[in-house]
């Protein structure tokens, strides 16, 4: 095959933001639980949910450090993988990247006391205002980066002249049409995805036999943070729908592989196309895809044929797109079982086929972060900025593209490979149990 | 001040503030380092493990920071360094995110195991030599833009003399600002054997600091006459730099006003630094790039500025209270507060 600097320019870029977005939805989501943990247990004086807080801070110290990390190598990859893009772009966005440093600094300062000082201040409810900082800074930096993201698929506040940004407006650029449906999928879907997680790690102990009542808690907890998020994702991801709709068709279209034109459009699920792009074997919804469109059956979504093929995203985002609506239905109805099941039963007792659930789901959740972003980046092609620049102008032309992807191949693999072994050796490491007659939460004696 | 120096200025001081920080915590790993394989680890291990814990992250932010502004204030930098430092730059944020990452997974994780210090120690001097030749390309002869492709020219910047000394000079000064710091940061602990250890190391890279920046001070003479012409005119920065070195060294050699002595070292590199940085203008990169050709257009210069001093509204008080809870914080240093 020949060297191509843009194919391998993609793959890298692809590779490391598939591997820093797990890290940066972990960033994003777990703070807001611990504080949720560590609030609920000064309010009702419950060591338990201060030791969740605790343990749970543990282990993200570690995913920061890989997030940390990972992040330094996408923003330096991004100009050394699309310098021609930085060079144009980096005039309109330079404010959110910017901006987004602020917020890491204040996130990465606070977060460095708040580790230190567990017992260090005399009202415990010190320690706790740590974390409204370290919050705020990190939800702040994925709303940042993600405006950029925003301004990649709909480009405002400038006019470009010869390959030079006039008329510049910075805060027109940042909050352009795709921001607000953007960044709030992004954040619900990283709150939701962080207590998912969470609540699978307790329900997972619990289906180990360590029948606690600390990890009943903790699933009570994270499932109905869970179910919460879940439900405004969903909400959210449907009000996106209507964005696509209106700013950005061609990438709802190809995601339903909706060709022609029309009012009453169905919404399509599964199936395949022949060569005509006929679809066959797809269950078909009829008017749906106009309600998802414009919350109305008679609403015209536009199709595919309607933009010169060479500008058409791939198709294969029909799955998923397909992939990401069953993930979210499948996670709101975990939740609502869990709650349902609770109020029927009015214990903290959870069946095993419903832990079994937890359990899938937490996982489950970070697979539809990885598709949903696949879905959206792929759904922007061939546009790096959507009707201004095409991704094979804003690449490097330099020779060794492929030689570096393989490099930081190696790198991910170690890192991921001992993440997970430091992780599993830390909670290992500190029993639950152990950890709870050395703070004098357990006497000791009979082991649950 | 225009708002091209005024750009170039903050920048500037933001790699100054990475210069030493990184500086510390770079030299810091590699003593670590060393402590252990020559049987010192108790004496020094803890002090450096102390310190550096809960401020590694803040280091990272520091080189975040700069290369996010040079993109933003300097667009067009991206454009030739982007294409030009593929290679280098891809290795120094591997070796960064090895350093990093492993960093964390042996101070939180399980406990500590040589491989990761090898490695932490070994990183603490590879990075800043990696990240050193940035400044070297900045001179000028390394890069060529022929018939719209930028070249980055290896085997020459690999051959050049000029280019090694930038590279001792940069290694052998994280060594003595990390172990100047250390020295201070050991007698505020009052934590005589540790002292004793990191005064020795301080004292002994102190000469070969001073000399590997003369030889840089040369080269610069044959790489980049022009540069080296305007540094002659600002010739009293690097006098008031060399006097703050002697006498910080004087202080650490009479063991007395450790704090003062590591102020007196941050205020030799600052005098070098911004000399170096002042007598290179209007160059980012020689004599592609230069401040006024390569700006942003001037709604974002201003932007960017106004985000700046925000920005910095919220950041310094909050860099006072880490410092304050675990530099100036006696309980703290000298471990009795585990935190
Ligand atoms: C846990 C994760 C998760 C869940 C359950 C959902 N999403 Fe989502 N979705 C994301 C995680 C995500 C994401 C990873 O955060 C994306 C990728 C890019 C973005 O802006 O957010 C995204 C993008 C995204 C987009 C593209 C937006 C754009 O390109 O501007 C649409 C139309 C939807 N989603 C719609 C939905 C619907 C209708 C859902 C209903 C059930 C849904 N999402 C659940
Ligand atoms: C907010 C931040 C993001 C920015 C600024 C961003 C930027 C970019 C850029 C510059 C490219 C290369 C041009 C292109 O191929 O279109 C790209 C492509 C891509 N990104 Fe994103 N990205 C972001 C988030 C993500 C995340 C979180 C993921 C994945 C999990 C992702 C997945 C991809 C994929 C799969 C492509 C390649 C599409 C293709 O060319 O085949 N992106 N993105
Ligand atoms: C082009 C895209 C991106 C760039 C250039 C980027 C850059 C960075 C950088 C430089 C860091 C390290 C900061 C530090 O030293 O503290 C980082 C971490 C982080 N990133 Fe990204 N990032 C990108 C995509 C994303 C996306 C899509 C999200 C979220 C939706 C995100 C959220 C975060 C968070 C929350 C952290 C903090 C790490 C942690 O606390 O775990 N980033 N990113």
């Amino acid at each position: 095959m020949q060297y191509d600097p843009v194919f391998f320019s993609r793959m890298l870029t692809e590779l490391t933001l598939s591997f820093h977005i797990i890290f940066a939805t972990i960033g994003v989501g777990v703070p807001v639980m611990i504080a949720l943990a560590e609030w609920r247990g000064i309010r009702t004086n419950d060591p338990h949910y201060l030791l969740l807080a605790r343990r749970w801070t543990r282990g993200f110290v570690i995913t920061v450090a890989v997030g940390v990390v990972t992040g330094t190598a996408i923003g330096l990859q991004l100009s050394l993988l699309w310098p021609s893009f930085m060079k144009i772009a980096g005039q309109a966005i330079a404010l959110p990247l910017f901006l987004e440093t602020f917020a890491f600094f204040i996130e990465a300062i606070f977060l460095g006391i708040y580790l230190y000082t567990w017992d260090r201040f005399k009202k415990k409810t010190t320690h706790l205002l740590l974390m409204i900082p370290i919050v705020i800074g990190s939800s702040a930096s994925a709303f940042f980066i993600t405006t950029l993201n925003a301004f990649m698929n709909t480009p405002r506040g400038f006019t470009l002249e010869n390959g030079v940004i006039k008329n510049l407006q910075p805060l027109v650029a940042m909050f352009n049409p795709a921001t607000p449906t953007k960044v709030s999928h992004v954040l619900a879907s990283s709150y939701t995805t962080c207590a998912l997680i969470l609540a699978a790690i307790a329900a997972w102990q619990l289906l180990r036999g360590k029948d606690h009542v600390y990890h009943k808690k903790a699933l009570k907890l994270t499932m109905t943070a869970a179910f919460v998020f879940a439900v405004s994702t969903a909400a959210i991801g449907d009000l996106s729908g209507k964005f696509l709709a209106k700013y950005q068709p061609e990438k709802l279209a190809a995601a339903e592989w909706h060709f022609e034109t029309e009012t009453h459009a169905p919404l399509i699920l599964g199936g395949a196309l022949d060569e005509n792009n006929e679809v066959k074997y797809g269950i078909s919804i009829p008017y749906m895809l106009s309600v998802l469109a414009h919350n109305d059956p008679g609403g015209k979504v536009i199709g595919l044929n309607d933009f010169p093929k060479d500008e058409w995203p791939p198709l294969v985002i029909h799955y998923l797109f397909n992939f990401k609506i069953a993930s979210g239905m499948f996670l709101v109805l975990v939740g609502l079982l869990y709650l349902f099941r609770r109020r029927l039963s009015r214990t903290l007792e959870a069946p095993r086929w419903l832990l079994r659930m937890i359990v899938v789901a937490g996982p489950l959740a970070m697979l539809t972060i990885e598709v949903g972003w696949f879905f959206a980046e792929l759904g922007r092609q061939p546009w790096i900025l959507r009707g201004f620049m095409k991704v094979a102008d804003a690449a490097t032309t330099s020779d060794h593209v492929d030689m570096m992807l393989v490099l930081f191949c190696f790198l991910y693999l170690l890192l991921g490979f001992t993440v997970v072994r430091v992780l599993g050796k830390l909670f290992r490491k500190h029993d639950v149990f152990e950890e709870m007659i050395t703070l004098g939460i357990e006497k000791g004696g009979r082991r649950p | 001040m225009s708002y091209e120096l005024l750009g170039i200025t903050v920048l500037w001081t933001f790699l100054y503030g990475y210069l030493i920080v990184a500086s510390i915590d770079f030299g810091a790993g590699f003593f670590s380092y060393y402590s252990v394989i020559t049987g010192q680890q108790n004496k020094i291990h803890k002090i450096i493990q102390r310190y550096l814990s809960p401020v590694w992250e803040v280091t990272n932010v520091f080189l975040i920071f700069f290369v996010v502004g040079i993109v933003g204030f300097f667009p067009h930098t991206a454009y030739y360094y982007g294409t030009a430092l593929l290679i280098p730059g891809s290795v120094a944020v591997i070796l960064l995110a090895l350093r990093g990452s492993y960093y964390a997974f042996s101070t939180y994780g399980s406990k500590e195991n040589r491989g990761y210090m090898l490695l932490y120690g070994a990183t603490g001097l590879l990075i800043p030599a990696s990240l050193s030749t940035v400044l070297t390309i900045s001179e000028g002869g390394f890069i060529e833009e022929r018939g719209g492709e930028v070249l980055f020219l290896w085997p020459k910047l690999l051959a050049s003399p000029y280019s090694w000394s930038v590279v001792l000079l940069a290694i052998v000064s994280v060594l003595y600002i990390s172990a100047m710091f250390l020295t201070y940061y050991a007698a505020k602990a009052r934590d005589g054997n540790a002292l004793e250890v990191v005064r020795g190391y301080a004292l002994l890279w102190s000469s070969p600091t001073i000399l590997s920046s003369f030889l840089v001070f040369l080269g610069i003479r044959t790489q980049n006459p022009r540069h080296f012409e305007n540094m002659l005119d600002l010739y009293w920065m690097f006098v008031a730099s060399f006097l703050c070195f002697l006498i910080a060294v004087y202080f650490i050699w009479k063991r007395r006003n450790y704090g003062w002595a590591f102020v007196l070292v941050m205020l030799q590199f600052a005098f070098a630094f911004y000399g170096y940085g002042a007598a290179h203008l209007p160059y980012v990169l020689y004599p592609y790039i230069n401040i006024y050709g390569g700006f942003t257009n001037e709604t974002m210069a201003l932007t960017l500025v106004i985000a700046f001093i925000a920005g910095l509204l919220v950041l310094i008080p909050s860099m006072w209270l880490l410092l304050r809870l675990f530099l100036f914080d006696v309980g703290y240093v000298q471990g009795q507060k585990k935190g």
